[in-house]
């Protein structure tokens, strides 16, 4: 345990189960107000997610593991962070071609809409999958 | 008397009613098994979110100008009950009771003088509302959890749902009803208030376990920083709060109907049990009687001649 210092502990948890829970080096995380990247001894922080990629280096120098998050929080202190997600995917999993069809899907959904409520239902769909295009191609 | 017959066929008849009940039983058993680690497995995020919102929350001053869910609509003349069930029946008062326990409160909100709209889960609350309140029901959910586990996005429809009525102003006050999972051999038809939400007070609120007043109390020293505001986080937060208690309802709701059922079969197989003793020993008496007479027939006819 000599990196013991430079980890924190680092947890992933939906409504239905926890999904991770291990030692992170670095996470860098969307926040509602930008990306920020979270190290061990992090200032205390709660900052809410918008859809994005949260990636996880578990030890300096190794690939991030890129996962999708469909919104959520963050909490942070200086010795865990605890991701509150309310729908999170492997980004690898994501096939481009279905969600584009989703896009399309829901533009047509979007423009036939009646009321305020619906379009606002579709708006915060579309956004999401868009999101999710965008988690791909970087 | 009946004949022997008749006899036979009933006792069998019990019997293949004892395999079907102690099947059930099984069956029940070992859902109630998977029900209660999923119940487990969602507990992570409810402590988060608890602790979250308490942190939140105790950096936050009430306003008037504080979200609705919080504070209220400043009204309760309109309420809207979401009545949780299950979609099949046979397990013995699981249900009954539920729906018992929500007719008094819409007697005693009705004689309040307030509006009550209803919202079902499960076909169970749907049928035996529907006679007295059917105009009432404003929206039934049935087919939940029937691919044996409970999904969020399923609990997640209805907190939809009931988010789109409270934002177009439909009612005030929401209350959950559901069965809450005290044992294996108990649940307890709760009535929970879920809109307006009542922020945990620390020692008062007597769902706050010990761990997180401990924690509260941690981070009321630390300085935490918020992004963005704290009323910012709180209204986004507090409707994620709503779908999280909703899908514990269900969950809590699952596990007792397992519960429930597996108990009301391990019932109905002990009476069945019982009832083919009686049966039996019916079946033996009426079998010896017949020898009997026929003995005392033969013996009568021999001494005749």
């Amino acid at each position: 345990m000599a990196d013991n210092d430079n980890t924190f502990d680092f947890e992933l948890v939906s409504p239905e189960a926890k999904l991770m829970s291990e030692k992170a080096w670095q996470v860098t995380i969307p926040g509602e107000e930008g990306d920020f990247g979270v190290r061990a001894q992090h200032s205390a922080l709660v900052s809410t997610i918008r859809p994005g990629v949260v990636e996880i280096i578990s030890k300096q120098g190794d690939a991030p593991v890129r996962i999708f998050i469909a919104g959520g929080f963050a909490d942070v202190t200086a010795r865990n962070c605890t991701i509150l997600a309310e729908e999170a995917t492997m980004v690898s999993d994501f096939n481009a071609d279905e969600i584009k069809s989703e896009i399309a899907d829901l533009e047509k959904k979007l423009s036939d809409a009646k009321d305020n409520i619906e379009i606002a239902r579709y708006t915060k769909q579309l956004s999401l999958s868009k999101a999710k295009l965008n988690a791909i191609a970087a | 008397m009946p004949s022997l017959k008749t006899y036979r066929d009933r006792i069998a008849s019990v019997k293949s009613t004892k395999k079907i009940t102690s099947a059930m039983k099984m069956v029940a058993a070992s859902k109630l098994k998977k029900a209660q680690d999923q119940a487990e497995s969602a507990q992570p995020y409810a402590r988060a979110m608890g602790e979250m919102l308490s942190r939140v929350a105790s950096r936050v001053t009430v306003t008037a100008a504080s979200p609705k869910l919080l504070i209220g609509t400043g009204s309760d003349e309109r309420h809207l009950l979401v009545v949780v069930t299950s979609d099949r029946g046979l397990c013995g008062g699981f249900n009954g009771n539920l729906v018992r326990l929500a007719r008094l409160e819409i007697a005693r909100l009705k004689a309040e003088g307030k509006k009550v709209q209803i919202v079902t889960i499960g076909r169970k609350a749907r049928d035996l509302l529907k006679r007295e309140h059917g105009d009432i029901i404003v929206q039934s959910y049935t087919g939940f959890g029937s691919g044996s586990r409970v999904n969020f996005a399923e609990a997640n429809q209805v907190t939809q749902y009931v988010l789109e009525q409270f934002e177009a102003g439909k009612f005030d006050v929401c209350s959950l009803i559901y069965n809450s999972f005290v044992s294996v051999l108990t649940q307890r038809p709760t009535a929970q208030l879920i809109i307006p939400f009542e922020l945990p007070k620390s020692g008062s609120n007597d769902n706050a376990d010990k761990t997180k007043d401990k924690k509260e109390a941690a981070t009321a020293q630390s300085p935490y920083s918020f992004e963005p505001s704290e009323e910012g986080i709180l209204a986004q937060l507090l409707p994620r709060n709503l779908g999280v208690q909703l899908f514990r309802g269900l969950l809590d709701s699952a596990a007792g109907e397992q519960a429930a059922r597996m108990t009301a079969m391990d019932n109905a197989t002990r009476n069945a049990g019982d009832r083919i003793n009686g049966l039996t020993l019916e079946y033996n008496r009426a079998r010896q009687a017949a020898i009997t007479k026929e003995l005392i027939e033969i013996i009568s006819g021999a001494e005749a001649l």
